[in-house]
């Protein structure tokens, strides 16, 4: 695939001694490959609820925006994060959201806008966030939260923290003017903030080679002056490799990196789109890519991970799936009076 | 008690801000050494320090974003866009990121952005505008437009004190021209409460903003010719007053509604909605709208002049109406 890194970030062996550590520990590798395995059925839920309820009533208030075939970005970044660290999420982010403490009944009351969902009931779908959990808010409009993500990182570096921003966003975010200004802004300012670029090759029906007239994104991370790197987002140790050094890097003061992290989107921009403007082909060369399988088969061969664990490891997983999603079913909706309540 | 101009009494606001709470901090394009293309800060960098008062580069939305992400972090950031006309480059972090923040999410933004507004000042099409009527239209935003430097200081700091993203419009002709008496301490006016400039018995007149001069001077005339009008200064579009509103009304059955921008789609709109809708009994006229010209705003003196209302228009709306 030609990936490579662009443009290394000066000798620091920190960050890549720590990662190293975590990738040898069989506990953060086996508990990696439950966050993958746990965004993947979670988002499938959401698909097969998507797929199979009643237009007239429907469980789901719109439609299911999955990550499928690219969980090893965000799980493997938000990965890299410590306790204290922000994230600014984007749209397919579920693996992130997963790893920095939010919940399946959070996910499902959001996605079947009850009462107690976190927006409410006044938001829905992959619109969530959790304050409490330094999480922002992701909103439709693409690249707008990474300003915001550097605003809380402006926070950090105002009250000292040694916390740091994941800013999170993709191919189609790229195009847009705000991404430009925050870039250049963090690297004026040194900001803690590494954004992670999930290069899912489509936004929505626009094709990359349609989006911008080069191949790697992360080479505009040179004229900020900040490290940028190509990697494949399909492999998520490397990932996790990747975005742990620029994370220490950020949390040392030595300011943001861009990390660009090539994968595909496997199926349409939400449920609702089949995707046929996508080559059967290109699916196919990708589906052999699939970043849990190549973490699986990586395991198995190490020995860390055996047949019993797996079954085990989906049990539990499809168990706190059903008690979420049977949670958030019983749970009220909002009531035209809650519309006006002060939050 | 110290005299200051209405420029003066919002540094000293600031400042006042500043030394009681280490959250508040300033960011913004020549905010620094510089002080600011209209000066407003100077000093402060001096004072503060680059940490507390931060130049940025050319970025508004990179600008607003900081000041929403800090705030959600905790930290009371005031933004300074250098002209109300550059908000639109970072329209969106305003209208989309900030104003729904609370509703989606529980948390609260408490940062403010003040920006120089209003013209008179011969600089034209985007350095003079008055767009308080933009962002009127969204829910999650407060709109704070003082006139007086005594108003200036204590609508700030209930601005930078409130948990809610204000949008604190400045009225740059007015920075130099105005000097009064203003507390060296702090205090606050609270946001939501309009004033009456001048008490009158026979037409009320709504403003804010610079348009309340051209309001009292239109006032002092009618009294000559035995009109007495009611200036009712708002001081806050969000939240609106509508009680201090409603109450000159009931009294005067006559209404001027008068604002710098233009007429078509202004704030003068929703005030005749208000009027209307709440106090239709007490309508003893049609109420008159007064605003600017449906143009850009231009540079030469007779243009500009031309551009917004004038005393004299004031004047003759209000003999229209005690006549009708």
């Amino acid at each position: 695939m030609g990936l490579h890194t662009i443009h290394s970030s000066p000798a620091n062996t920190a960050g890549n001694a720590a990662a190293e550590e975590v990738l040898r520990s069989p506990e953060r590798l086996l508990e990696i490959y439950y966050y993958l395995l746990l965004t993947r059925m979670l988002e499938n839920k959401v698909a097969y609820i998507c797929h199979n309820q009643n237009p007239q009533q429907p469980i789901i208030i719109g439609k299911g925006y999955l990550s499928t075939g690219q969980e090893g970005i965000s799980v493997g970044a938000a990965y890299a994060l410590e306790s204290g660290d922000w994230l600014a999420p984007s749209h397919r982010d579920m693996g992130a959201l997963m790893v920095r403490g939010m919940t399946c009944r959070q996910i499902f009351l959001q996605y079947f806008a009850r009462a107690s969902s976190p927006t409410w009931g006044r938001d829905g779908n992959v619109h969530v966030g959790d304050t409490s959990k330094q999480i922002l808010f992701f909103i439709s409009h693409m690249g707008s939260n990474l300003p915001v993500g550097n605003g809380v990182a402006a926070a950090l570096q105002y009250r000292g923290a040694k916390n740091v921003v994941l800013g999170c966003f993709g191919d189609g975010a790229s195009s847009q003017g705000v991404v430009h200004e925050t870039m250049n802004y963090a690297s004026v300012f040194k900001l803690p903030i590494v954004f992670v670029l999930n290069n899912n090759r489509y936004a929505i029906s626009t094709p990359l080679h349609e989006q911008c007239a080069v191949e790697h994104l992360a080479l505009r991370a040179a004229g900020y002056g900040m490290p940028g790197k190509t990697i494949d987002g399909n492999n998520v140790m490397e990932v996790y490799r990747h975005v742990k050094e620029a994370v220490e890097r950020a949390r040392r003061g030595e300011g943001p990196s861009l990390i660009e992290c090539k994968t595909m989107r496997m199926g349409g921009h939400g449920t609702h789109d089949p995707a046929t403007y996508i080559p059967k082909e290109e699916f196919e060369t990708w589906k052999k890519r699939d970043p849990i399988l190549g973490y699986k088969n990586y395991l198995q061969e190490q020995g860390i991970l055996t047949e019993d664990q797996e079954q085990s490891i989906k049990a539990r997983i499809e168990g706190e799936i059903e008690e979420a999603v049977e949670y958030a079913r019983t749970q009220p909706m909002p009531v035209a009076e809650d519309l006006l309540k002060e939050r | 008690m110290p005299n200051m101009s209405y420029g003066e009494a919002i540094r000293d606001g600031l400042r006042t801000a500043m030394r009681a709470d280490e959250n508040v901090y300033l960011l913004g394009e020549d905010v620094a050494q510089f002080g600011g293309v209209y000066g407003i800060t100077k000093g402060l960098y001096d004072e503060f320090g680059a940490r507390r008062v931060k130049n940025t580069p050319l970025s508004e939305a990179a600008i607003i974003g900081e000041a929403i992400g800090a705030s959600i972090a905790g930290l009371r950031p005031v933004a300074e866009i250098q002209f109300s006309d550059f908000i639109t480059t970072g329209f969106s972090q305003l209208v989309d990121v900030a104003a729904p923040y609370t509703f989606r999410s529980g948390t609260h933004l408490p940062f403010v952005i003040r920006a120089p507004s209003g013209g008179g000042l011969r600089i034209g099409p985007y350095h003079s505008k008055s767009l308080e009527a933009l962002f009127f239209h969204f829910p999650g935003l407060k709109i704070v437009m003082p006139s007086t430097p005594y108003d200036a200081k204590g609508l700030l700091l209930a601005a930078i004190r409130d948990p809610d993203p204000v949008l604190f419009l400045e009225h740059k002709k007015l920075y130099y021209e105005l000097r009064e008496e203003v507390p060296s301490d702090s205090y606050e006016i609270p946001l939501g409460k309009a004033v009456v400039r001048r008490p009158g018995t026979n037409v009320t007149l709504v403003t804010y903003s610079a348009m309340v001069y051209k309001a009292l001077e239109a006032a002092a005339k009618l009294e000559q010719e035995g009109i007495s009008l009611e200036v009712v200064d708002l001081r806050s579009l969000v939240p609106l007053d509508e009680a201090t509103i409603l109450q000159s009304f009931a009294k005067t059955n006559r209404a001027i509604i008068l604002h710098e921008a233009p007429k078509r789609g202004g704030i003068g709109g929703e005030l005749v909605s208000l009027l209307c809708e709440k106090a239709f009994d007490y309508l003893a006229a049609p109420i008159i709208r007064l605003g600017a010209k449906m143009t850009p705003i231009p540079v030469a003196p007779a243009l500009e002049d031309f551009y917004y209302p004038s005393v004299d228009e004031i004047i003759q709306a209000a003999k229209r109406l005690v006549q009708y």
